[in-house]
């Protein structure tokens, strides 16, 4: 299967029903990631790129669900395969940390347990050997005296530490494809790089491809190859993330690298705020027509606030989707 | 765990007293005594005499004082009545109190606790709606009527089971009674259980789970059960006491000779040391279930610990 991307998403529609009404939390969003590939998912929250994490997971709940496009891993189409089938991907091949540490673990259920859980799903192991192995896999991300601390619970360690434990549990059965959606928000600065870190580096070893979710446009470009920024439940520009801060394309993200302070701006440019973009992001139940970035947007004109701007490819490679783009 | 239950013992003497101060001071208050339910119109003297036999020519301080300085050693004091003491009494009836209580229970929970999780893994579906209207009737129904309509059917129709009594404490004796007391617990297990697993279902642990790729049923299994088994033991816990003072009822309603129609038979006559001493063993028996739970919690929920 060779040639095929890892996982590509085309023409993605997530609905919300919300009450009598369905609305699209998430439409037209299509992107790729290759194996071993760093992808990034960037915007406010509401965007919907949480919930587009969840579509490829096949975790959508009541009252999301996938309204159209395509989603295919390894060149299969996942959501028309059977709940087994599915589940048999889920874990042991696309992996999800989450944003909370605290209470995305079961209070009451040992950590190693939950890890070993990983080995007895998908790699019929029985639990005494994935306890075994649950102790080795907390050893893989630098939790200092696993053999011991696979009995403990999870409100027994720090949100570093817990964090690890998820990662531990997504990386258990070597996953192709690791989503980490939001995964230092909950954290202190200085664990935050630690944890970013040691998810890269485990990766990298291993082959596994990263999205990663976050609102935090600086951790992503840091952390991915390819970044791609979402606004009102569509991707507005997708770009390589040298190219995402030098050149942006879209107003949106023009404002997103804008917005973010820069360390001896201050000394050169003197004392000035830091920029912002006006207005607020629309409620999902009144997205404007047209572009939906319209309303806050100085460059809008007629066109922007009838027609969906389609997306279009840059010279300088990448997608945008603007009426105006450079 | 030495400490806190020696501790937890200790915070039961205060309750202990509470209680029984206040049955003193409510048969004190309360018109009539054990001489006066006797007979209607008896001789003041013969009354008096009575009175001073039974220690109730005494002010009431002084007779609290007494009873607690007897009950401190174990002595819970001679029944009016028959005589006896009131330990033998207690002793007799003890036991099939704890029977029908045990036994409505059981009921109770086997029944009840997976009928909710049934329902609440398909809420609004057929099992969801049937659950919570057998739920909802099980709360609403009153003992004595339901206890009476049983007896109607299952003894005087069918003539499957004896319609009241004890006989020789057999299993079929303790099937109409057990019932009687065992469908509102169990109606209330099948709601909490109901609402406890719906709420953990939304828990991001159980999405956790999911993300594993894990079956519902192991989800169910695995992570929702234990956490809500915390919450299912504290609603058994309260129902426990719930069910020895509804015991009354059932057992006067079937005859069955245990702490509540002793209970009863008790007031009636004025009969205060047999109702002091069974009100302070249902007490107990409360105190007891609850301090048992406490420690279950802490085998089952490892964020408590008692130290």
């Amino acid at each position: 299967m060779t040639g095929a991307p890892l996982i590509e998403v085309r023409d993605l529609r997530i609905d919300l029903d919300y009450g009598s009404r369905r609305v699209a939390a998430a439409e037209g969003v299509s992107f790729r990631i290759d194996r071993g590939e760093t992808f990034g998912l960037v915007g406010e929250s509401g965007c919907g790129k949480s919930i587009t994490a969840l579509a490829l997971i096949g975790l959508l709940r009541p009252p999301l669900s996938i309204g159209g496009g395509v989603i295919r891993f390894e060149g299969q189409e996942v959501q028309h395969l059977s709940a087994a089938r599915q589940r048999e991907l889920r874990g042991n091949r696309i992996a999800m940390i989450f944003q909370e540490p605290m209470t995305a673990l079961n209070p009451v259920s040992p950590v190693g347990r939950q890890i070993a859980e990983m080995f007895v799903l998908h790699k019929g192991k029985g639990w005494r050997e994935a306890n075994k192995l649950a102790v080795e896999a907390l050893a893989s991300v630098r939790v200092p005296a696993p053999e011991r601390r696979v009995h403990d619970y999870p409100h027994q360690l720090s949100g570093g530490m817990r964090q690890r434990v998820m990662i531990a549990i997504a990386l258990a059965c070597g996953p192709d494809l690791l989503i980490a959606d939001e995964p230092t928000t909950a954290l202190d600065v200085t664990v935050q790089a630690e944890i970013i870190e040691l998810m890269r580096n485990l990766c990298a070893e291993r082959g596994t491809a990263i999205l990663m979710i976050s609102h935090d446009l600086g951790l992503v470009a840091n952390v991915c190859r390819r970044v791609a920024v979402m606004y009102a439940g569509r991707i507005v520009e997708e770009r390589g993330s040298a190219d995402i801060f030098r050149a942006p394309s879209h107003p949106y993200t023009q404002g997103l690298v804008a917005s973010l302070p820069r360390l001896g701006s201050r000394a050169a440019l003197g004392r000035s705020r830091l920029k912002e973009i006006a207005g607020v992001v629309p409620a999902i139940t009144n997205f404007p027509d047209g572009c939906r970035f319209n309303p806050r947007c100085a460059q809008a004109t007629e066109i922007c606030r009838t027609i969906v701007p389609e997306t279009d490819r840059l010279d300088a490679g990448g997608l945008v989707r603007c009426h105006h783009h450079a | 765990m030495l400490s806190f239950l020696f501790r937890r013992l200790l915070q039961t003497i205060p309750t202990v007293l509470a209680v029984v101060a206040l049955v003193f001071v409510l048969f004190s208050v309360a018109p009539g005594s054990i001489v006066s339910s006797m007979s209607d119109d008896s001789d003041p003297q013969v009354e008096l005499r009575m009175k001073q036999q039974l220690g109730l020519d005494q002010p009431v301080y002084a007779r609290f004082g007494a009873y607690i300085a007897k009950l401190a050693t174990g002595d819970f004091g001679t029944s009016f009545r028959t005589r006896e003491p009131v330990t033998t009494m207690i002793a007799k009836r003890i036991w099939p109190t704890l029977q029908l209580v045990f036994a409505a229970m059981a009921l109770a929970v086997v029944i009840g606790v997976p009928l909710g999780f049934v329902a609440a893994l398909k809420p609004g579906g057929i099992v969801d709606t049937l659950a919570m209207v057998v739920a909802v009737s099980g709360l609403s129904i009153a003992k004595f009527w339901l206890g009476l309509v049983l007896m109607y059917f299952f003894a005087l129709k069918l003539g499957w089971l004896p319609s009241f009594g004890y006989g020789d404490g057999g299993l079929k004796y303790l099937i109409l009674p057990a019932v009687t007391l065992g469908v509102s617990p169990m109606a209330l297990f099948a709601r909490t259980t109901r609402a406890a697993v719906l709420e953990i279902m939304t828990a991001d642990f159980v999405r956790t789970a999911r993300s594993k790729g894990m079956s519902e049923t192991r989800v169910v299994k695995w992570h929702v059960m234990r956490n809500a088994l915390v919450i299912i033991l504290t609603t058994v816990g309260l129902q426990f006491g719930a069910l020895m003072g509804q015991a009354v009822v059932v057992e006067k309603l079937f005859s069955w000779p245990g702490i509540g129609s002793l209970l009863v038979d008790s007031v009636l006559q004025r009969d205060i040391p047999a109702v002091q001493g069974s009100i302070l063993v249902v007490v107990l028996a409360f105190l007891a279930i609850n301090l048992l739970i406490d420690l279950l919690y802490g085998v089952i929920d490892p964020r408590i610990r008692y130290a």
